[in-house]
């Protein structure tokens, strides 16, 4: 991703977050890929995390990083419909998404 | 153009950006482009008599061989082919009438001669999606990297095309802050 400003602080509460995610993950079937691309401003997937999915700042800002840094993160996840809407939704925003069976 | 700037509260609430001539000629040309590449795919799906029957819409099943609209209409699936395949018909069409509707937008309400551009938040969005999609198409057919070096190319070509890309990249962030504080 393309950084025009200083990264932003990463959330405080990230590590609860992150545990409470991964037991979820299991139940779930389909997951939200969103890979790295060096286009997307860091500013804009940070905002479409938000306006898309009701993220906070922190959680949005939290995955915009993971992508940055892991090269991918996992969006959202649920059923494959839900799914596919999320990343229908990601590609109108002009973001790099795929979906995939947990 | 310096920025954007935000008048008015609640639903009089408005993005204001201003362009000279030579910035909103560039702009509506660049979104210009990117539309007729996009209107071009919707010309190109393959006739489909069911779908004529039925009218409900299909859309190509591979994804495009240009890598400037491939980078637009991205597979849905990494792996499995024939999901991708499918998931690209039914839902291809409609992601061609987004990013069509953006650009309209775009095209709507940036005055041909430059001057005020005074966007509301659903318009701001649609420009934001817009910018994007451009900064895409020129990033792609550029090269652009992560690692992308700062100073200025030899080849006066590709310097002038990467000026227009960094201003496009100054423009789309500096409406994101604009707009991310009416979150």
């Amino acid at each position: 991703m393309a950084a025009p400003l200083s990264a932003p602080k990463t959330g405080a509460s990230q590590q609860a977050e992150q545990v409470a995610e991964g037991a979820g993950a299991l139940q779930v079937p389909w997951q939200t890929i969103v890979w790295n691309d060096p286009v997307n401003l860091m500013s804009y997937v940070t905002y479409v995390f938000q306006k898309l999915f009701g993220y906070d700042r922190d959680k949005a800002t939290r995955l915009m990083l993971d992508v940055h840094h892991k090269g991918r993160a996992t969006v959202s996840s649920g059923s494959r419909d839900k799914v596919e809407g999320d990343v229908a939704k990601l590609h109108a925003a002009g973001l790099w998404a795929t979906m995939q069976r947990s | 153009m310096n920025g954007w700037r935000r008048t008015g509260r609640g639903a009089k609430l408005r993005l204001v950006g201003v362009f000279d001539q030579q910035e909103a000629v560039l702009l509506r040309g660049l979104i210009g482009q990117v539309r007729t590449m996009l209107a071009e795919r919707v010309s190109d799906v393959p006739a489909d008599e069911l779908a004529e029957l039925t009218g409900i819409r299909s859309g190509h099943t591979r994804p495009p061989e240009d890598p400037v609209l491939a980078r637009l209409l991205p597979d849905f699936h990494r792996d499995d082919t024939e999901l991708a395949a499918m998931l690209r018909a039914a839902r291809e069409p409609e992601l061609l009438d987004a990013k069509t509707e953006a650009a309209d937008v775009v095209l709507d309400t940036c005055p041909p001669e430059g001057g005020r551009a005074e966007l509301t938040v659903a318009q701001a969005d649609a420009w934001l999606s817009a910018l994007n999609d451009v900064r895409l198409a020129l990033g792609t057919t550029l090269g652009v990297t992560e690692d992308m070096p700062e100073e200025t190319p030899d080849d006066e070509t590709l310097a002038a095309h990467l000026s227009v890309y960094h201003w496009l990249t100054f423009v789309q962030d500096a409406l994101v802050q604009t707009r991310a504080t009416a979150l």
